[in-house]
């Protein structure tokens, strides 16, 4: 494991087993009466949040307290970023208040690779603009793993399972980040979505492309629908959101089609009626519940990876 | 077990138990345990993994042909409860698996293969605290080193070994290693 975790692409094949394997022996602890391990007691993980976040926070927070670590949580709003403070001078202010461990999310691509260089800590990236979101992508996998795989899961990839990934690829950290690790773990993605909502490089990503969803329900193992990112356009994508919600939304004759072990996933927070249809969102192949919950397992193992053994020697780069 | 090595004079790749010696071994933990819990009520095997998990099952397997008695058996790993996790890289995690309803008011039998400084038995007392509250704690070893370096000792041992601490003890397990015997060498050599 390296020191930071900025890209799901830096994760090899047995970085990424030892992550979800970790986070397998830890899914246990959600059921005891205590959910509390004395791991990280006495370090300190600051939650560092420039864009508005429920889950992700919320699940970093989870996971860090479980772990018995001290949570520092510091979001943009009332803080001195609102004075017009710098990322590097808010970063030099954690650095002296002796942060082990960073968690940011932040509104501009390759934020989280900056901020490595000027922290003595790990650097967790939480999402960082259109770029990626590597614990989202664990999560996805773990979850892709548990339901997929087996009820003893450890050890095993993803190969040849067939996931497609629909809708806003071109606003999608999330998209990014699974495209990199579910090929690193032998996963067959496919990205469906129209052509003015993918990325002009989507050409040398490990993946497929198609135009058209409807060829590709019933050849997937899972689908995930990604969320329509108002807030991210800028221009007009598609026509309508009626006309969108048409060819690539998820409704329940479209998942009439998928195969009958397929799983429907999606990263919240849903926009119920555009992307995913109600029925969808709430039947029993739907894990988006479990995402959440595997969120704080899998964000746990990667804090005790990070985190748990000999701290990292205080010079040098990711 | 480990720890690096000044020779002890002929003792090194010596073995200190065969196969047939380790049976026995636990054939008298077992009768032990039947014998100090009056018939086996209430007991629960816990593993320590790797080499603990199979010698606890061993030993249920064993109390289930003496007395007829099904004795739940499980794992309990320490990893997160450990004192020198700072000293290495962060290490994957064992797995923790308790029998069907939970060890509150049960005697808890920890089973590891070897009791060394004690460190191991004293995060396992504390995962177990995490996880419920035992009526009773008792240890069962297959080999006791010596070289504690906190004030626990084991209820039952399998065989008594004093050790220099610059030796190594091995264990092997069938179910891990493909073969059973214990020896002792002078670095981390494995036979």
């Amino acid at each position: 494991m390296k020191r930071h975790l900025i890209s799901a692409g830096d994760l090899s094949r047995a970085d990424a087993l030892l992550i979800l394997d970790t986070a397998e022996e830890l899914a246990g602890l959600a059921d005891r009466p205590i959910k509390k391990l004395p791991t990280l007691r006495g370090r300190t993980v600051v939650n560092l949040f420039y864009e508005d976040s429920t889950r992700t926070r919320i699940s970093f927070e989870a996971a860090a307290k479980r772990l018995s670590a001290d949570v520092i949580n510091f979001s943009a709003k009332g803080s001195s970023v609102a004075k017009g403070e710098s990322l590097k001078d808010t970063a030099l202010t954690l650095e002296a208040m002796g942060a082990d461990a960073v968690v940011i999310r932040h509104g501009a691509s390759g934020a989280a690779h900056r901020l490595a260089h000027w922290v003595r800590g790990s650097v967790l990236n939480a999402g960082d603009g259109t770029h990626e979101h590597p614990t989202q992508a664990l999560l996805d996998a773990f979850t892709i793993r548990r339901r997929l795989r087996g009820d003893n899961p450890r050890g095993a990839g993803l190969d040849g399972l067939r996931v497609t990934i629909v809708g806003d690829v071109l606003h999608s950290r999330v998209a990014r980040s699974n495209v990199l690790l579910l090929s690193t773990l032998g996963a067959e993605v496919t990205l469906a979505a129209p052509p003015t909502l993918l990325p002009l490089a989507v050409g040398s990503w490990p993946c497929a492309v198609s135009y058209d969803l409807d060829s590709e329900l019933a050849k997937s193992d899972v689908v995930m629908m990604l969320r329509v990112q108002q807030e991210r356009m800028t221009a007009a994508y598609f026509p309508s959101v009626r006309e969108y919600s048409r060819r690539y939304g998820l409704d329940a004759e479209r998942m009439a089609r998928l195969p009958g072990h397929a799983i429907v996933m999606h990263p919240g927070p849903m926009n119920r009626g555009v992307e995913i249809a109600a029925e969808v969102a709430d039947s029993v192949r739907s894990t988006i519940v479990e995402q959440v919950a595997n969120g704080v397992t899998t964000r746990m193992a990667v804090l005790y990876l990070l985190l748990g053994g000999t701290e990292f020697p205080a010079t040098g780069e990711a | 077990m480990c720890a690096a090595s000044s020779p002890v004079a002929g003792r090194d790749g010596l073995a200190v138990l065969d196969a047939e010696e380790i049976r026995r071994a636990l054939t008298r933990i077992a009768h032990e345990i039947l014998e100090r819990t009056r018939g086996g009520d209430g007991v629960i095997l816990l593993g320590i993994p790797t080499r603990g998990v199979p010698l606890a099952r061993r030993l249920a397997a064993r109390i289930g042909e003496f007395e007829g008695l099904d004795v739940p058996c499980g794992s309990l790993d320490v990893t997160m409860h450990r004192d020198d996790l700072r000293l290495h890289p962060a290490r994957a995690l064992g797995r923790t698996e308790l029998p069907g309803g939970g060890i509150d008011g049960k005697t808890v039998v920890l089973v590891d293969d070897v009791l060394y400084s004690g460190r191991t038995v004293r995060a396992a007392l504390d995962a177990l605290n995490d996880l419920g509250r035992p009526r009773s704690v008792q240890l069962a070893v297959l080999v006791d080193r010596g070289h504690r370096e906190l004030p626990i000792r084991a209820d039952y041992v399998g065989k008594n070994l004093p050790t220099s601490q610059r030796e190594v003890v091995h264990v092997l397990l069938a179910e891990v290693d493909g073969q059973d015997g214990v020896t002792i060498s002078d670095d981390g050599r494995q036979p």
